[in-house]
């Protein structure tokens, strides 16, 4: 027996590996994206395309200019950069300009990612703050919506609104609901609507992320908390009065829920890491989506509602730290 | 100190408004454009220039306990004499810098220097620190009102910088895009110091 196994080794926590690397945590959430992509090159065509890849490459172009200027290794190679511009494509109109998805691969990776310190120190998600600082600048472009032509159709990209916008001005002008909206939901749910180019098929989405859930990425608190309420809340307003309000079903397949709900919500670094706090995150999304879209300024509130609970996240996990094992409640 | 290094560090090494981080509510709210910020500094160097001369030849007369109460009451005859001024003949500044005129009362620069400089000091040095002061209040203002004009609505004191392809950056020129261009101006400036060390 040799000298050195005799001796007993010490080491902090964890001591078992689980083998997962950020690399490798962010290419299967690149990989569950694939389908929703596909869908929007579907529905959207070439132009869906180009700014996909533009985002990307302007995420992963702006990450390593600043690791170099800053003098720090370049990790373009985890896949943060690249998921970054890939949810920022998804959160943009198809028919973006190239210098406005350039612009916000810019302002996702300078002012909503690497001011802070880079991957795990932003308090906000990259891709929504750029979403966010794009579509307060530059409301005509932002909200610029093409109906969907599927690919071999031959119809051209022909400019529509939203369901959720329509929606807001019909209740504007006239007090009521559009009837023919709310026909659509199977539509919706297939991704055959005018929107972002990834928010529009709920049904790839969901494809994208069972597959998260399969690899144990995501768990069901934030998602299930976000979903959950923007039904509980919706549907109160619903029974209420439905030839105002649309129904639940509506508000879940139309706009970006499922996108925030299952993509931008639960993103690791900018959202709590209890439990109990990915609950509440999770509500106070729902209840902020619903009152914005319902009530605000904006036909679509889910980049909002995330953003403010993203500043929410460090009271969030401050008072909701999990109790430590073998201390009794009331005396920790 | 002499008089010219005390007229100088109020230009960059305790600029009130990038050093110090002083008079932020104003220098936040009105440089939506680089008139407005050069309006808002000379307003308030006008301020406290005078609020530091009368101050410094005070000094011996105001009691301590009932310094603060006496110092504001000086600083508010002096912005209404600038608000009245202006109102007569800049009304256009008047309009757009609208509350914040009368606000320069509260703003914690002029207090400041009245309560750490001019109520310690003779006359002369008094005038060098308000004057270095304001100045580089002004400068501050300036910089920053023109960059976030510059990109906010593509012109500078008026007049268009880009083509007429450019698409203004709205965003600058809203309350998050003077937080935004504050700090950015803040990086540069420590950079700057960074490199010159």
């Amino acid at each position: 027996m040799n000298e050195v196994s005799q001796q007993l080794y010490l080491s902090s926590s964890p001591h078992i590996h689980s083998g997962e690397t950020t690399a490798k945590v962010m290419r299967a959430v690149l990989y569950s994206l694939v389908p929703a992509c596909a869908v929007a090159v579907y529905f959207f065509g070439l132009s869906a395309l180009l700014v996909l890849l533009l985002a990307i490459l302007g995420c992963l172009g702006t990450e390593a200019v600043c690791q170099r200027l800053m003098g720090q290794p370049v990790t373009i190679a985890d896949g943060s950069a690249a998921i970054t511009g890939v949810l920022l494509a998804l959160n943009l109109p198809p028919t973006s300009p190239w210098w406005l998805t350039l612009l916000g691969a810019v302002i996702a990776i300078v002012i909503g990612k690497q001011v802070y310190g880079g991957l795990g120190s932003n308090p906000f998600n990259p891709a929504l703050v750029a979403r966010v600082v794009l579509l307060i600048s530059f409301p005509v472009q932002m909200t610029t919506w093409s109906a969907p032509a599927p690919l071999g159709s031959g119809l051209d990209l022909v400019t529509t609104a939203t369901p959720l916008g329509a929606w807001k001005n019909a209740v504007m002008l006239t007090g009521q609901a559009p009837v023919e909206l709310q026909g659509g939901t199977a539509q919706y749910f297939l991704g055959n609507m005018a929107g972002c180019i990834g928010e529009v098929s709920a049904l790839a989405l969901l494809i994208g992320a069972a597959y998260l859930f399969y690899r144990r990425i995501l768990t069901w608190h934030i998602p299930a908390a976000f979903v959950g309420s923007v039904v509980v809340l919706s549907g109160l307003f619903w029974l209420i009065n439905p030839a105002k309000y649309p129904s639940p079903i509506f508000h879940l397949v139309t706009g970006g829920l499922v996108l925030g709900a299952f993509y931008m919500a639960t993103d690791m670094v900018t959202t709590p890491v209890s439990p109990r706090g990915m609950l509440l995150f999770g509500v106070g999304c729902g209840l902020l989506t619903v009152l914005i879209r319902l009530f605000g300024g904006y036909p679509e509130g889910v980049s909002f509602a995330i953003l403010l609970m993203n500043a929410a996240t460090p009271l969030i996990d401050r008072y909701l730290r999990p109790r430590t094992f073998g201390v009794q409640a009331g005396k920790g | 100190m002499s008089l010219m290094s005390e007229f100088r560090k109020g230009l960059w090494r305790e600029n009130a408004v990038f050093r110090l981080l002083l008079g932020l509510c104003p220098t936040l709210a009105v440089t939506t454009s680089a008139e407005n910020g050069l309006g808002m500094g000379f307003a308030t160097t006008f301020v406290l220039l005078g609020s530091n001369i009368v101050v410094s030849l005070l000094r011996k007369v105001i009691p301590p306990k009932v310094r603060i109460p006496a110092f504001i009451v000086i600083i508010a005859s002096f912005v209404t004499v600038v608000q009245l001024c202006m109102e007569a003949y800049f009304y256009d500044l008047y309009k757009a810098l609208g509350i914040f005129i009368p606000l320069i009362v509260v703003n914690c620069v002029i207090l400041g220097r009245a309560e750490a400089f001019a109520s310690k000091n003779r006359l002369l040095p008094a005038v060098a620190d308000g004057l270095g002061m304001g100045t580089g209040f002004t400068l501050a203002l300036f910089v920053l009102g023109a960059v976030r004009e510059l990109f906010g609505s593509g012109t500078l004191l008026g007049y268009a910088v880009f083509g007429s392809g450019y698409q203004p950056l709205l965003l600058m020129i809203l309350p998050p895009g003077a937080f935004i261009a504050m700090g950015l101006l803040l990086a540069c400036m420590n950079l700057f110091d960074a490199r010159r060390r």
